[in-house]
């Protein structure tokens, strides 16, 4: 566990500046439809301590653009470019023995799916063992004991039989616990999570971003938390990026983006939220759940301007259909952290964040921003 | 009793061929009388099934040996065959399977895929005779069939069983082949071994434990399968190469409609199969934990 002031003697440094910084990531994948540009010039940056949640919805390319940082893809059909800095190295240009070394220590990662993330067939202490050895000269019986104790760390009950477990004998909830363990278990500078809670019921969700929130106060982890499920950003973030169509639309504060979203895009995500305190209609119905009408264009053929074009319920600008809009800051003081937004509509009426407002009030547990 | 009924169903008559041409009516209802096959064929099997479960499957029409002792003396054959063609099979299958499942659709992958399509599609009986031609006749460096055990010739041993094992392992090993490809494919696209990736293990280690080692369990299958078919003989290559075994010992049989040999032998290739089934079940268990319960 490596303090927050500690200078980078070891293999992988750990300062206090930015932890990741992602400058125009691009991800092309091949596919027999053609070349699906599924990632388009992604930048951003994740703190010391700090939790960035990336935010779209499905195939906005937001899975994607992490595993391409830890060069996760098939190479036989990911094409990656940019820079991608963990701790000021470029994860994209290093060489195949030295990612092998950053993935874990470096960063560790939580895939969606916790009931096939983790092999069927050995035990979970195996599982933990051997990530810990790969990096650095553990006896077995060592690494066994800081398994037990990962398990114990993560909420594990009684860690000194589960660690002789199959995942098969582990509930969902228990098995994305030990896929937490393992992705800590080297003592990361990052920790992205895919998805690590969409497959778990809220009450298991809700522990495990606890837990999350818990072990980054005591180790300074950055987070890069993907998901869907903007009651969880409320809950955990402290900065959020909205993906769509493989781009930043907007990106801020959570306060900002969930209270004053600017982008179209945003506003509709957040419109799309069911209202528990919506009145009922005088006939007892409950109006109709706000939708984004249509489907994210397909990666294969992005429409020429704005990718939100085709669905935006709101364009008027001529440039809209035929110009790219670029992200520029549309909010935030001189002291506070920018707000930006890639839209030409530059109508900010807070419409969509009333019902926003009142949904999180109730809903989010943590202390949201920072 | 499938077994038995079959059997019977084989026209022919085998007092009439044991006799051969010259006989009187005496003698052909003697041995009628001796044989049992006087006798209705209810009654037959059940005294069959009966002398079967307590090891006696009778005695040869054909040489008058108890068939136990004929499959006895047979089986050593049959059994060194099976393991080397197996052992061949899985040399080819395993490397080669995994090559194409690790470079899909490239030039290893393609090759591999026609010399397999070759290996099943290929008479066993062309192939050994090729064999046999170029090994035997032109070169002249193996001997052309035949079989010394080896506790007595050790080289003569090794050398006659080459080219049999080749043949039956080269067809075996084409089938395990396309099996190896197919499970090492699978394996290699699950979830658990981005994550294995993600934990920063060396490829090989991502490779040994959470690719092949997920990937063993359709491959015992096949091999058990395979395994069973090499044991029920390999009646072709056993004829070319004149290799003394049960598939050798079965065919001999029907030709003299020799029953109860013909019976014994179908009844051993039966259990066989039951016992690799059962071998393969409980490799399963060691294998994968999913099924211990």
């Amino acid at each position: 566990m490596s303090g927050p002031a500690s200078s980078g003697t070891g293999p992988v440094p750990s300062g206090t500046g930015p932890v990741l910084e992602v400058e125009d990531l691009q991800v092309d994948l091949r596919t027999p439809r053609g070349t699906a540009h599924v990632v388009n010039g992604l930048s951003y940056t994740v703190g010391h301590g700090e939790t960035v949640a990336v935010v779209g919805e499905s195939g906005s390319g937001k899975s994607v653009s992490v595993l391409a940082l830890l060069g996760l893809l098939p190479a036989r059909v990911a094409t990656v470019t940019g820079r991608a800095l963990l701790h000021g190295e470029d994860l994209l240009t290093m060489s195949p023995e030295r990612l092998r070394q950053v993935r874990g220590p470096g960063a560790g990662m939580v895939f969606q799916d916790p009931m096939t993330s983790l092999n069927p067939v050995l035990t979970v202490g195996r599982q933990l063992v051997e990530g810990i050895r790969a990096h650095g000269e553990v006896s077995k019986a060592d690494a066994r004991r800081r398994a037990v104790e990962l398990l114990g760390e993560v909420g594990l009950p009684d860690p000194g039989r589960a660690v002789d477990r199959y995942p098969h004998e582990l509930s969902g909830g228990m098995r994305q616990r030990v896929m937490i363990a393992i992705a800590l278990s080297n003592s990361p500078g990052l920790l992205i999570a895919d998805e690590a809670t969409t497959a778990l019921d809220v009450t298991v969700q809700a522990q495990i971003i606890d837990l999350v929130e818990k072990l980054q106060a005591e180790r300074g982890t950055g987070v890069v938390w993907i998901t869907h499920d903007l009651g969880v950003v409320a809950g955990i973030a402290d900065r959020v990026l909205v993906m769509y169509g493989g781009r930043c639309v907007e990106d801020g504060t959570v306060d900002d983006v969930l209270e004053r979203p600017v982008h179209p895009y945003t506003r509709g995500l957040l419109g799309a939220l069911p209202d528990l305190a919506a009145p009922a209609g005088p006939d007892g119905v409950v109006p109709d759940l706000a939708t984004v009408p249509g489907v994210p264009p397909a990666p294969t053929d992005l429409p020429p301007g704005c990718v939100f074009w085709p669905r935006c319920p709101v364009r008027s600008d001529p440039r809209c259909e035929t110009e790219q809009p670029p992200l520029v800051q549309v909010g935030g003081g001189p002291g506070a952290l920018p707000h930006r937004a890639a839209t030409w509509c530059e109508d900010r009426t807070p419409g969509a964040a009333s019902a926003v407002d009142r949904t999180f009030g109730a809903a989010s547990p943590g202390e949201g921003g920072s | 009793m499938i077994v038995f009924a079959l059997v019977q169903l084989v026209p022919g008559d085998p007092i009439r061929l044991a006799l051969g041409t010259r006989f009187d009516q005496e003698t052909y209802d003697a041995l009628l009388a001796r044989s049992g096959l006087d006798q209705p064929l209810v009654q037959q099997y059940f005294s069959w099934a009966g002398r079967a479960l307590t090891g006696d499957l009778g005695v040869s029409f054909r040489s008058g040996e108890t068939v136990t002792s004929q499959i006895a003396e047979r089986l050593p054959a049959t059994l060194t065959l099976a393991v080397a063609s197996i052992l061949v099979a899985l040399v080819i299958a395993i490397p080669l399977g995994t090559l194409s499942a690790l470079r899909p659709r490239s030039v290893v992958d393609r090759v591999a895929t026609v010399l397999s399509q070759i290996g099943i599609s290929v008479p066993e009986f062309w192939m050994a005779i090729v064999l046999i031609l170029v090994f035997a006749g032109t070169l002249g460096w193996l001997p052309s069939g035949g079989y010394v055990p080896l506790t007595d010739d050790p080289v003569g041993w090794l050398r006659r069983l080459v080219m049999p094992a080749v043949v039956t392992g080269v067809v075996s090993g084409s089938v395990i082949t396309r099996f190896v490809r197919s499970s090492v494919l699978e394996a290699l696209g699950a979830d658990h071994v981005r994550t294995a990736q993600a934990k920063g293990l060396t490829s090989r280690q991502v490779f040994t434990w959470h690719v092949l080692r997920n990937a063993l369990l359709p491959l015992v299958t096949i091999t058990g399968v395979q395994l069973a078919y090499l044991l029920s003989g390999v009646v072709v290559v056993e004829i070319v190469f004149s290799w003394p075994g049960l598939g050798q010992l079965a065919l001999q049989a029907v030709q003299a409609r020799d029953y109860p040999v013909l019976q014994g032998a179908i009844l051993l290739f039966a259990v066989v199969f039951l016992v690799i089934n059962l071998v393969v079940d409980l490799l399963y268990t060691a294998i994968d934990p999913r099924i211990r319960r």
